[in-house]
């Protein structure tokens, strides 16, 4: 039973009984902590008890910290801003609960795969979820303004509440100008790639010249494109060819180095010429760092287009909707656009994460081995 | 020889190269401007006078790599470079709030670090973040950083450091993360049989071990915190700084002082780079390394 009291759970009684002294002494009519006091003591005394058993200890702190929270957070409604220390302490403990759920839960070594796996998904989520749940309480519980800093919920709602414009603007910015210039700009990087390997020449002076690129501030083109090729997604889409052309050559000249001399020399015993060793060795020896141009790339794409449309754009686009608002002072709006563009820059970039297993399905990293 | 050969001829031969495709492309895309003034002027220049005349228009669709350079000198050495219209001041701008940002971009990236490689639970929850942060469009942010702090009345150096540190602690982190685990087994088992304790090991071992990793993601991070800074002044309220004078000057179509104002960027960032790479350099000479 005593082990069962490391510093998380000891910690969280100690904030639990300042805040129900603090409680008893407060005056009425602000928010109820009483019962989110009770589930995190009660969560925290029951999980002492069962440390000898992780898997049920981790339930336990993961039901006891998310109910408190979720206790904390509905008295909350309607005393915006009154949150005393009480109701701090109370958060910190539920916090502190998770913390050690998230611990717990760190220590497992589960044999199975697919276990691993869930356990690896479960873990970063508690992470984020408790870092949405801090920021809502903090905000409404302090009375953040809004204008400073909407509540996550806030933004959620105004998500579902204005999804035709969102729609609209992913489709302007992202169907139209980020898939066109990754296209372009990746296929012209390889290219110039092939044809920096083909010719030494090339090579030796294309390449310090792409790693030199690399540092530039390229995004200042962007006022330049939106001159030379309007308002509309063709001026975006060429700010993204100019920013993904250089990570592309780069990597793609360094990854036709990849394959050994034993094995080109292997390729020259079968007699094969430049394009067959390129096609059969070099190309797919290449994969891993290609697959690594076109993952940088997706980011620097959508930054590239958003960007871009902070100078100019049709009425319709992320970054126009982005640098209009902000300007209206419609924050959540904002942060609406700023979580639509985080969630399609992740699929973006899993989608090139998911096409790298399957083509590089024999590189050690994949195989596991 | 083999650096003339290998590296200086051919750069400067595509360099060259570029400057006059650069020059061809100046004619294309001035070229309708100007006939369309000749016509209404009435006048009927010969080939060469033409392609002077598209190589000095006061506004060009694309200026002439001279005119840039003009440009760029003027507003460098022959103004005051305290003065609105230098280049110097704009630069200053800019740096000074990139070097704020970087500077506390690299410290917390390396105690975030310190934090995953000494803290399971750590490691397995924020890890992750931290990777799915990269493929995130943060640069998204930065118009509403800075207006939200104007709205509170905190202006100047403070949100645009703020964006800056938010985009070089990344790389720091992540880098910084490899470096403080890239000790081998080997070296960890030689510092067990010394018996040593565990800040002897980070201090001794994993510290040292880490610095190329460090030197390396700090580079990436630099040339981060200064797009982030000139990003940082394209939303109206930034009066000063490279990115401020690249929006001026798309608004009054001055693709000249555009122009040059990017080569002042180009060059702050190769300047800092290279600064962070001589640190390197300096550093692994002052612990014993040898050039390979």
């Amino acid at each position: 039973m005593m082990r069962g009291f490391v510093w998380q759970i000891a910690l969280t009684l100690v904030l639990v009984l300042v805040g129900a002294a603090l409680e008893v002494g407060a005056a009425q009519g602000t928010a109820d902590v009483w019962p989110a006091l009770g589930v995190v003591a009660v969560a925290a005394l029951l999980a002492a008890a069962v440390a000898t058993r992780p898997l049920t200890e981790a339930v336990v702190l993961f039901a006891g910290a998310h109910l408190g929270a979720w206790l904390l957070l509905s008295g909350i409604t309607g005393h915006e801003g009154q949150a005393g220390a009480s109701f701090y302490l109370a958060l910190a403990g539920a916090w502190l609960l998770a913390w050690r759920c998230v611990t717990v839960l760190s220590a497992f070594k589960p044999t199975s795969r697919q276990a691993a796996a869930v356990l690896g998904l479960v873990i970063p989520v508690i992470f984020g979820a408790w870092i949405l749940i801090i920021w809502e309480a903090i905000v409404r519980g302090a009375g953040i303004p809004f204008l400073l800093l909407p509540p996550p919920s806030a933004i959620a709602v105004r998500i579902s509440a204005s999804a035709a414009i969102l729609a609209a603007d992913v489709n302007q910015t992202i169907f139209k100008a980020v898939v066109a210039g990754y296209a372009i700009g990746c296929c012209t990087g390889f290219a110039a790639a092939i044809a920096a390997d083909r010719f030494v020449f090339l090579r030796r002076g294309l390449l310090p010249i792409g790693n030199m690129a690399a540092a530039l501030p390229i995004i200042g083109v962007a006022p330049i494109m939106v001159m030379w090729f309007g308002f509309d997604w063709q001026s975006k889409a060429a700010v993204v060819v100019i920013m993904t052309f250089f990570p592309m050559l780069v990597n793609t000249v360094v990854g036709l180095t990849a394959s050994s001399h034993m094995e080109r020399d292997l390729m020259r015993t079968y007699a094969s010429g430049y394009w067959q060793t390129l096609f059969k060795l070099r190309l797919p020896a290449a994969m891993p760092f290609i697959f690594n141009a076109l993952k940088i790339n997706s980011t620097l794409a959508l930054i590239g287009a958003i960007v871009a449309e902070f100078f100019g754009t049709p009425v319709v686009g992320m970054g126009f909707r982005i640098s209009t608002e902000v300007g209206r002072m419609n924050i959540d709006m904002v942060w609406a656009e700023i979580a639509v563009a985080a969630v399609a820059g992740s699929v973006f970039y899993g989608a090139v994460a998911l096409i790298e297993r399957a083509v590089t399905f024999w590189h050690p990293s994949i195989r596991g081995g | 020889m083999d650096r003339l050969r290998d590296k200086i001829i051919p750069v400067t031969t595509l360099l060259a190269l570029l400057v006059v495709g650069w020059y061809a492309f100046a004619v294309v895309l001035n070229g309708p401007f100007q006939r369309d003034l000749d016509r209404r002027a009435g006048e009927v220049p010969g080939t060469l006078e033409f392609l002077v005349k598209t190589w000095s228009q006061p506004k060009p669709t694309l200026p002439a790599p001279h005119q840039v350079a003009q440009n760029f000198f003027k507003t460098t050495f022959t103004v005051k470079p305290w003065s609105n219209r230098s280049l110097v001041y704009h630069s200053w701008v800019t740096l000074s709030s990139t070097f704020v940002g970087f500077i506390f971009g690299a410290a917390l990236g390396i105690l975030i670090a310190v934090g995953i490689v000494h803290f399971a639970s750590l490691d397995r929850s924020l890890m992750p973040w931290i990777i799915t942060s990269q493929t995130i469009p943060i640069l998204a942010i930065a118009p509403m950083v800075v207006v939200v702090f104007a709205a509170i009345g905190v202006t100047g150096l403070f949100p645009k450091a703020l964006i800056s540190t938010y985009l070089s602690f990344f790389p720091v982190a992540v880098g910084m993360v490899k470096g403080l685990r890239s000790p081998e087994l080997m070296h960890l088992d030689l510092m067990h049989t010394y018996n040593s304790t565990r800040p002897q090991i980070f201090w001794k071992l994993r510290v040292p071990a880490s610095i190329p990793f460090l030197f390396a993601s700090m580079k990436v991070a630099v040339a981060a915190s200064l797009v982030g800074a000139i990003v940082a002044e394209l939303p109206t309220g930034a009066v000063a700084g490279i990115g401020a004078k690249l929006l001026s000057g798309s608004y009054y179509s001055q693709t000249i002082e555009m122009w040059a104002a990017l080569v002042a960027g180009s060059l702050v960032a190769v300047v800092l780079v290279a600064l962070v790479g001589i640190a390197g350099r300096i550093t692994d000479r002052a612990m014993g390394g040898r050039p390979a």
